[in-house]
């Protein structure tokens, strides 16, 4: 009798469409946010994630709309993500009905933007995503370097290192993305989603690399996620988020039913 | 028609509140009508009240006690009137909190608001993440109109570094697991409080709302 851990279906949304790429790059329809949000839901998930692919103006004002339709209908915490860069952006998000919100790119450039919003806000609704590639090679010991811009851009920040600092500054949650799993469907990037978790206090969500649902065991088992975040598993039905939790459950992970 | 007032003090997530007794009302058919307010007479006349609130406790408590909440809580309590605390707005119920290197509450209830860094740190617990984030199991310590229709231990999701502790454990009405158990939901006359977000619990927060919306605060 415990604490459940967590599986959160993530929605990528362009254009008012969830959309799904492979790593970051050739992208398929999913449908529309808002009804996949609904079937989610119904499904039991624990909470839901939207990530604002694009991140331009437009898309904001439909994420805006999307949240609030969500919002007024399904009751399980709300994330939203993509296009963070200032307080207002924040307020915005948490006016249209999300809970929490995932800083990226904003949080590299300026780590103080990371303490402003917790201060002003709290820790509890601030994630700090983190993309992170493998740049150690074969022998030598691992090293994880975080990448901006959807995983185009390098910046030389060791991954463990920045959440460390990250939940200094006040992130309540790691959301942590292995860009070299994206989008594959061969299984998170365990040993890094390890190194991040033992490394931080707050809760680490893994992303990157489901294909199947003893990745998600895995993740929890192997890797110490106190969450499990996956988007095309559940978009193009493959599994449901109920026989996901079921198979964790037969494993032995303590999950929502 | 009757009224429920969520109390706007500036702090989160109200909007959640908000539609989830929205929902829970028409759910209902009980045509509450929600109001944000943090208006006096607003809330004095409402038959329903609940205090919400996410954030740093030094910063509720400030923008509490500047918009005069302090005093209208204490006025909605002594009138009888069912009150319903939600995270912050349950722990501000307290004496103090140890957040923010101690920041003086409301008094409502004897008894503190510790954190789980240094009780984890005293009890030497480790491998356990804070925030407490996530669906926990609820144990009802007793029965209660605001537990209706909810089955012992059903999952409510959390999301807090710190905890209430009363001193007096009759007023404890619920219990949860985490590292040790702890007390998250409190209940007195009509006053009832919980740690956990029911506009964030589902099906099993909708009905707790729906609960609040159908009592008359009494036991």
């Amino acid at each position: 009798m415990s604490l459940a851990k967590r599986i959160i279906p993530c929605l990528d949304v362009d254009n008012a469409r969830v959309v799904k790429g492979v790593q970051f790059v050739d992208i398929r329809d999913a449908g529309d946010p808002v009804e996949v949000a609904r079937r989610y839901d119904l499904e039991g998930a624990d909470e839901l994630t939207f990530l604002d692919i694009t991140a331009t103006s437009d898309n904001r004002d439909t994420m805006v709309h999307v949240v609030e339709q969500v919002a007024s209908e399904v009751f399980i915490p709300l994330t939203v993500g993509g296009g963070i860069r200032k307080v207002e952006d924040i307020r915005t998000m948490l006016n249209a009905g999300a809970d929490k919100v995932g800083i990226n790119s904003a949080a590299v450039f300026n780590p103080e933007f990371v303490k402003e919003a917790a201060e002003k806000f709290g820790s509890q609704c601030i994630v700090v995503a983190i993309d992170a590639k493998k740049v150690s090679k074969e022998g030598e010991p691992n090293k994880w370097e975080i990448f901006t811009h959807g995983g185009r851009k390098p910046t030389g920040i060791d991954a463990v290192e920045w959440a460390i600092k990250m939940v200094d500054y006040g992130a309540g949650e790691i959301l942590l993305t292995s860009m070299d799993r994206d989008g594959t469907k061969i299984g998170f990037d365990l040993e890094l989603t390890k190194a991040i978790s033992d490394a931080v206090v707050v809760p680490v969500i893994a992303s990157g690399g489901v294909g199947n649902l003893d990745h998600l065991v895995d993740g929890v088992k192997k890797g110490k996620a106190d969450a499990v975040l996956a988007a095309s598993i559940f978009h193009f039905a493959e599994y449901t988020v109920g026989e996901a939790k079921q198979h964790m459950q037969d494993a032995g992970i303590e999950v929502r039913l | 028609m009757s009224t429920v007032a969520v109390i706007d003090y500036g702090m989160g997530n109200l909007h959640s509140v908000a539609k989830a007794l929205e929902h829970a009302s028409e759910s209902l058919q009980t045509n509450s009508r929600v109001i944000v307010t943090h208006d006096h007479d607003t809330i004095l006349n409402a038959d329903h009240v609940v205090l919400p609130g996410v954030g740093a406790m030094r910063d509720c408590m400030g923008e509490i006690k500047r918009l005069g909440v302090d005093s209208i809580v204490r006025e909605v309590i002594a009138a009888g009137t069912p009150f319903l605390g939600v995270c912050i707005g349950m722990q501000a119920l307290l004496q103090n909190s140890d957040e923010n290197n101690g920041t003086e509450c409301l008094g409502i209830f004897n008894g503190h608001v510790h954190s789980f860094a240094e009780s984890f740190k005293q009890q030497s617990i480790s491998g356990l993440k804070i925030p407490h984030m996530g669906w926990n199991q609820v144990k009802q310590s007793i029965k209660h109109p605001m537990w209706h229709k909810i089955p012992d231990n059903e999952r409510f999701y959390f999301v807090h570094s710190y905890y209430t502790q009363p001193d007096d454990n009759e007023f404890i009405a619920a219990t949860c697991e985490y590292g040790f158990e702890f007390c998250v939901s409190l209940a007195k006359d009509n006053i009832f409080a919980t740690q956990f977000h029911p506009e964030k619990s589902q099906h099993a927060g909708l009905q707790l709302y729906a609960n609040f919306l159908n009592w008359d605060g009494k036991l």
